[in-house]
């Protein structure tokens, strides 16, 4: 598995032909308190930059665009009961939806770790 | 997520100790200012309603406006100065006691609300007033008072000082502390004290709905009246991000957000702050619009709700229950001492009702809110015992 990021600051855990889509731990921290969540629906089809999901703050809405061109296969339903998870655990229980990857191709226009730690140091 | 731009932004007198305490520095009404410290915003407003939170409140406008040539008898000075600003406001001067604060509004000519604003009558030099007004607006204010006064009254501005508010439930524990007179201050009254050799301006008043002091502090000693207050255990900074969701879940209202200069008193739900002499009198700018909404209805009014589902932000539409339009969400939010989501809006008096049931419009999706009284969270202001 690899993980690949956005400039806009998502991330997203590779696994073959399916991706695991949330916030990276820096969007987080700069977000604060996260609220509420708004998923995508199961079977949505995304094209790569489509707004995926809104995440809310106390303070502000932010959108969350899809990482990658796909078809929604599964959302994070805990964070409706439990929204703080995309701060306490962003890259693994806070994550938000899964993918299934239409175009491998596009993933290599995302940052890798270097990448993406260079961009919000 | 864009970083802050620090251009020609001011700073205020404890810029570095935000920046030390890990205060998020973003610009407000033309400061750099900390939305947040690095608790965050949900921890620092629980924090405030249960302990005691620092706000750093310099981008205010503090001043004092002091008639030019006194008589020394306080009753004749006070009545002179009140005769000059009550002209350019709604409130009743005149009848304040030495040291009491009242919260008024500049209006226009059509009584639409210029600034939402604090005027209070000085305790101890006659044809003295301290008046506070907001950041956004103070160069206006400031001009207006300054044109209305013309040489019959002195307005010194206090904006380069420090205005740090102390707020919640162990502010008054905190404070007395360092200044133990300040127990004799009833809500809304105000004076001058010493701490050891500082003179403080501290007020009993705030936007957050709890007990609480406003002080004002010359630049020089306020470094350390912040480290004084920040060595209590009880004390912790707040950033501007939590005072906006203290003061929503408070029902208090927004300057710029809330009310603006097309909005009247009466439609904003602040009919009390129209003072009974000057309803009689009708003397106050904007007299005819404002007396002829309180007598029939506003064609819109400020309101409460609760809303279900995602926070509903300043500028979604409010529907009725059949999704038509009907007014508009000035100020919203995540109310973190009631977990939900919750808004202040103007909607036509018919949908004003405790208990009507409506509608936001959130991202083109349609979400169930339900008028409710105002403060959303019940206010614990000091009431001295008789």
């Amino acid at each position: 598995m690899t993980t690949k990021f956005t400039p806009d600051h998502e991330y997203i855990v590779v696994d073959g032909a399916n991706g695991t889509v949330g916030i990276s731990n820096y969007a987080q921290e700069q977000l604060g308190d996260i609220v509420f969540v708004e998923l995508p629906a199961v079977g949505k089809v995304l094209k790569k930059g489509d707004e995926a999901a809104v995440v809310e703050s106390v303070k502000a809405a932010s959108e969350i665009y899809a990482p990658v061109s796909g078809t929604v296969t599964e959302v994070n339903e805990a964070l409706n009961g439990e929204p703080g998870l995309i701060n306490s655990d962003p890259e693994a229980g806070g994550w938000i939806f899964k993918i299934a990857i239409t175009d491998a191709g596009e993933l290599d226009g995302l940052l890798d770790d270097a990448g993406y730690a260079d961009l919000t140091k | 997520m864009a970083e802050a731009s620090a251009e020609n932004l001011l700073t205020v007198p404890l810029n570095e100790q935000h920046i030390a305490a890990g205060g998020r520095m973003v610009p407000f009404g033309g400061y750099s200012l900390p939305v947040q410290y690095p608790t965050g915003i949900m921890a620092e407003h629980k924090w405030t309603r249960e302990q005691a939170g620092l706000f750093d409140v310099s981008h205010m406008g503090p001043s004092f406006l002091q008639i030019a040539n006194p008589t020394g008898d306080h009753d004749v000075d006070h009545a002179a100065i009140s005769a000059l600003i009550e002209p350019l406001i709604c409130g009743d001067i005149l009848n304040l006691k030495r040291g009491q604060v009242r919260y008024t509004m500049l209006l226009n000519d059509e009584g639409g609300i210029l600034d939402d604003l604090m005027i209070a009558r000085c305790p101890i030099y006659p044809g003295a007033l301290y008046v506070v007004v907001n950041a956004g607006t103070k160069e206006a204010d400031f001009a207006r008072i300054a044109a209305a006064v013309g040489d019959k009254a002195v307005l010194t501005r206090k904006d380069d000082g420090a205005l740090l508010a102390l707020q919640g439930p162990e502010a008054v524990g905190v404070l007395s502390a360092l200044v133990p007179e300040i127990v004799e201050l009833g809500f809304m009254t105000y004076n001058a004290f010493r701490w050891g050799d500082i003179e403080l301006v501290i007020a009993r008043a705030g936007y957050t709905g709890e007990d609480g002091f406003e002080i004002l502090v010359a630049a020089e000693h306020a470094k350390t009246l912040w480290d004084a207050l920040l060595a209590d255990p009880r004390v912790k900074p707040i950033g501007l991000g939590a005072r906006d969701s203290l003061r929503l879940e408070a029902g208090l209202p927004l300057y710029g957000h809330d009310l603006d200069e097309t909005i009247s008193p009466i439609e904003a739900d602040l009919g009390f702050a129209v003072s009974k002499r000057r309803r009689e009198a009708a003397d106050f700018p904007g007299a005819k619009r404002i007396l002829a909404e309180r007598e029939n209805g506003p064609g819109r009014k400020r309101v409460g709700l609760i809303v279900e589902g995602a926070p509903a932000r300043e500028g979604a539409e409010i529907l009725d229950h059949n999704g038509k339009a009907i007014g508009v969400v000035t100020s919203g939010g995540f109310a973190p001492s009631l977990g939900k989501a919750i808004a202040l809006g103007f909607v036509p008096p018919a949908f004003t009702e405790v208990g009507t049931k409506l509608q936001v419009s959130v991202r083109g999706r349609q979400q169930a809110a339900e008028v409710v009284e105002t403060p959303f969270v019940p206010h614990r202001y000091f009431r001295k015992s008789a």
